[in-house]
């Protein structure tokens, strides 16, 4: 519970309709998507510009206080949940598109807008916003941005960081500053700007963004290939890969994934497969179906049973939006998701695919693998009852497990989802002793009293026992 | 002695069902599609991710069923869409139902609520007699002159703002005789391809019985046999959205028995409102196997008029009308209840003439929503407003819905934009068979 004179202030900065402290509101903000995390706030706040923000962090700062900044709360690392209470920051009063710059090519946002949106923004003007996460009909840009997001273009196009030209930021002792910008080209001093990008909210809070727009691609293609196994599918990723050939999208879904998007989208995926590659092409139309043909050819070779082209534009538009729905969807047949994105070179997507199964056998647990295969980011989701603790503890040693085997094959541990709340505890094995300690001396610097976010990426209770 | 939160909480325990609950992962893939969410601002709480995290914190016990936990849930349009929008199937209409009927147990409501409830669902819709006597009476008022003399003299401005809107739209109601002398059987006008029943429904079989004839009339001329069942009532839906489930259970058995004897290939209806929920009348049995079976049976035959229209290929018919724009604005218990959404379109856009033009966001709420327009009269405004801006878009001349809440619900919204002289809004059975008499009597005269 916050004192009242500490609410009496934020209400003067905010006004009383954008604070609540009941009950209900408390326990809406206290979760994301991420199963087994909740945890009230003691407050939840809707600043509308930049300068409240400021003020609010100044008297946070002042008084101790957590920080949370959340956008639609989508996020699959626990990162937006309030797990020290404080304050929950939203943004559905900064959720404006500032503009949309055709000279540069560029759109400056406040950090509410909905990634859907800036797609179809940028799309009316005959521009292109690449990032698409699973979740970006809900998804907030400040969100995407604070937790890089990916998505199914990330093979081609990478992933939000690439098209981050300039933030706005407050510091989490109050100030703002500015950094990058329209320049295309920008080296003048430390990049700031990426060390934002992916903070997970735990250096400051991201207010607006100048966003890179490209050109429209002239047309593109969609297939999917069908499998009788697994494996043959994970192959035939990493050969089109050495075939010089870069997809748009490259994803893979195993059979339980297969059925129940089919249950959900009912498109007529052939549930009957073991496998799936959905595939995406974009560009000049020559090499779009040149491409199409050659991956074709290359799916046969690894053993797909058949390909087949999507003939209109509806039909492809149907499998992408359907392939968002995997998570989701997966939970129809056990009530708890427990999703990982371990990632690893592409090259080794079939040793790992290949590893999550033994894995899965050895611990006994049921494991569906879906994921953006072409980029070597798999979605290996356990499902379970978060009621079965007996099952949870197996969970997560088989967890554990899929980490340390994604670190040998010189992967990471999260490839799109971020550390937050949830692999906080393995954070380590990627990035070992040393980084963990330059970690800690940024944060150490940019948040003297913690609390942007605290308990989310590093544990900072650690870094003071380790530096006594 | 136990606080009156205890006892709710205990009420929510017993009536969720959790299991539905813990299927939701929180993923929020529902929440741009939910009319009370965008409404208010983004606020979690009056989302479905938000409505269901708060059941479950209240079972829970992680928080109190406070005045702003009821408050979510009566703000909750029970629209339906976050349904379609949920790749992991949670049955949201169920948990409201369910979460309803558990405040409703325990809760003491304010008088206006109580009136209203108490006429709607204890006197009304139970009681046909009733409901034709009380049409009969606006009839009345309308056909006496006392409609223009309360207009003009200003004494409709006594009237309460949510009701005063309903007074002005509600159709020209028939005479009483006509009201109490409804078919039970008519014959195909061609050679028989089906047996179907009817269900007539309370509120389109008394106010809008002229709807009710137009699609009678319309399975008629698609070689239907018609059986009209008069043993049979009000669906019971608008009781079960409100937690009225002691009178739910009644009303569903009475309705099945009424359709069980007559051995009919379908069972049509032409309101969304009430097939959304005679397709979940299983739902009501959970606990008793034999009318749970005896339910299944009667919900598989259960077809909107415009899924049996295009069966029978009324779509092939020769049908035309003046040029006019038209648009469609969808039930939601009829798309997200009855899965129902291309069949209407489809059967619009074969009528010569009519240019069908897709209104954005078809597919949300009008936030007629039952008693909704009533009980939540500013919220449900909001959302009809920014219906209508989306409406103005499409140029349209023609509104067509398929339920006559949302009817009802577009003409005030017509009447609010000042467009009463330019747009109609018609259920579509009776714009249907405008465009066959348009064209039949140009052609061959009618029987």
């Amino acid at each position: 519970m916050l004192p009242n004179d500490i609410i009496h202030q934020l209400q003067s900065i905010v006004d009383v309709d954008n604070i609540k402290t009941d009950k209900a509101s408390l326990l809406a903000y206290s979760y994301d998507s991420t199963a087994q995390y909740q945890s009230l706030p003691d407050a939840v706040i809707s600043p509308r510009n930049t300068e409240e923000i400021r003020q609010i962090v100044k008297l946070c700062n002042e008084h101790k206080i957590p920080i949370v900044s959340r956008g639609s709360g989508t996020n699959l690392c626990a990162g937006t949940t309030p797990i020290h209470g404080g304050i929950v920051i939203l943004f559905n009063h900064m959720n404006k598109i500032i503009e949309v710059d055709e000279q540069n090519l560029t759109m400056t946002v406040q950090p509410g807008v909905l990634t859907k949106t800036i797609f179809d923004v940028a799309d009316s003007y005959g521009l292109f916003y690449p990032p698409d996460p699973g979740s970006m009909h809900v998804s907030q840009i400040g969100g995407n941005i604070s937790e890089n997001s990916g998505g199914l273009r990330g093979l081609k196009y990478g992933v939000t960081n690439d098209y981050v030209l300039g933030l706005e930021i407050v510091l989490p002792t109050g100030e703002a500053i500015r950094t990058g910008g329209k320049s295309v080209k920008d080296v003048a001093g430390y990049n700031l700007k990426e060390l934002f990008i992916g903070a997970e909210g735990t250096l400051g809070i991201i207010t607006e963004a100048i966003l890179k727009l490209i050109p429209k691609p002239e047309s593109k293609s969609t297939m999917i290939a069908i499998y009788n196994d697994l494996e043959s599918a994970a192959k035939t990723v990493s050969s089109i890969i050495e075939n010089r050939i870069i997809p748009v999208t490259l994803e893979i879904l195993d059979h339980a994934t297969i059925n129940v998007v089919e249950d959900y989208s009912k498109i007529g995926l052939p549930t009957d497969a073991e496998a799936i590659l959905l595939i995406e092409q974009d560009g000049a139309e020559v090499v779009v179906q040149r491409d199409i043909e050659n991956i074709s050819k290359l799916c046969v070779e690894n053993g797909a049973i058949r390909t087949d082209i999507a003939k209109s534009e509806e039909e492809a538009f149907n499998l992408m939006e359907a392939r968002r729905t995997a998570l989701t969807a997966l939970s129809r047949l056990k009530p708890t998701t427990i999703l990982e994105d371990a990632t690893v070179p592409r090259s080794e997507i079939a040793k790992m695919v290949n590893a999550i199964n033994e894995i899965a056998k050895k611990y006994d647990v049921t494991i569906c693998t879906f994921g953006h295969a072409g980029d070597g980011n798999l979605h290996p989701t356990f499902l379970t009852d978060v009621r079965d603790e007996e099952e949870i503890k197996r969970i997560e040693m088989a967890f554990t497990e899929i980490f340390e085997k994604a670190i040998e094959l010189g992967g990471t541990i999260t490839g799109e989802h971020g550390v937050g709340a949830m692999k906080l505890p393995f954070l380590h094995l990627k990035v070992g002793k040393m980084g963990m300690e330059v970690m800690r001396q940024i944060k150490k610097a940019l948040d003297p009293n913690l609390i942007m976010n605290p308990g989310k990426i590093i544990d900072m209770q650690d870094a003071e026992v380790s530096s006594v | 002695m136990k606080t009156e939160q205890q006892t709710l909480q205990q009420s929510f325990q017993e009536k969720i069902n959790y299991e539905e609950l813990v299927n939701c992962t929180r993923c929020g893939f529902c929440l741009p599609s939910c009319p009370t969410y965008i409404e208010s601002g983004n606020d979690e709480v009056q989302s479905p991710r938000g409505r269901i995290a708060l059941m479950k914190g209240v079972i829970d016990g992680i928080v109190e069923p406070t005045d702003e936990v009821k408050r979510s849930i009566d703000t909750c349009l029970g629209c339906r869409a976050c349904e379609t929008a949920c790749p992991s199937g949670v049955k949201f209409g169920e948990l409201l139902e369910q979460t309803r009927a558990a405040i409703n147990d325990r809760e003491k409501k304010s008088l206006k609520v109580k009136v209203v409830r108490n006429i709607v669902f204890n006197q009304l819709f139970t009681r046909k007699k009733r409901l034709v006597h009380l049409t009969n009476l606006v009839g009345l008022y309308q056909r006496s002159g006392l409609q223009s003399v309360t207009r003009k003299l200003g004494l409709i401005k006594l009237v309460p703002k949510n009701l005063r809107s309903m007074e002005a739209v509600l159709p020209n109601i028939p005479k009483k005789k006509e009201l109490t002398n409804r078919p039970t059987y008519l014959k195909p006008t061609i050679e028989k391809k089906k047996r179907v029943g009817f269900f007539s429904g309370c509120l389109m079989d008394t106010v809008f019985m002229e709807t009710n004839d137009s699609t009678m009339r319309l399975l008629q001329l698609i070689g239907c046999e018609v059986v009209i069942p008069n043993t049979q009532g009000c669906c019971g839906a608008l009781h079960a959205h409100s937690g009225e489930d002691i009178h739910v259970k009644q009303m569903v058995q009475k309705n099945i028995e009424a359709f069980e004897k007559e051995n009919v290939d379908y069972i049509i209806t032409n309101a969304g409102g009430c097939g959304g929920f005679l397709v979940d009348y299983g739902a009501v049995f959970k606990d008793d196997p034999e009318w749970y079976e005896r339910a299944k049976k009667f919900t598989r035959k259960i077809k909107d008029m415009s899924e049996v229209l295009i069966e029978l290929g009324f779509h092939t018919f020769d049908l035309k009308l003046d040029e006019q724009i038209v648009t469609y604005q969808d039930s939601c218990h009829l798309r997200n209840g009855q899965k129902v959404f291309q069949e209407p379109r489809t059967l619009l856009q074969s009528i010569s003439g009519v240019k069908y033009v897709e209104m954005n966001k078809a597919d949300t709420c009008c936030g007629s929503a039952g008693t909704y327009n009533i009980l939540e009269h500013e919220i449900s405004m909001n959302i009809l407003d920014n219906k209508m801006t989306e409406v103005k878009k499409t140029k349209a001349a023609t509104i067509i819905t398929s339920n006559p809440g949302c009817l009802l619900q577009m003409k005030i919204g017509v009447e609010r934009e000042g467009l009463g002289e330019r747009v109609e809004v018609l259920h579509i059975a009776d714009f249907l068979i405008r465009a066959y008499k348009t064209n039949v009597s140009r052609t061959v005269v009618e029987m």
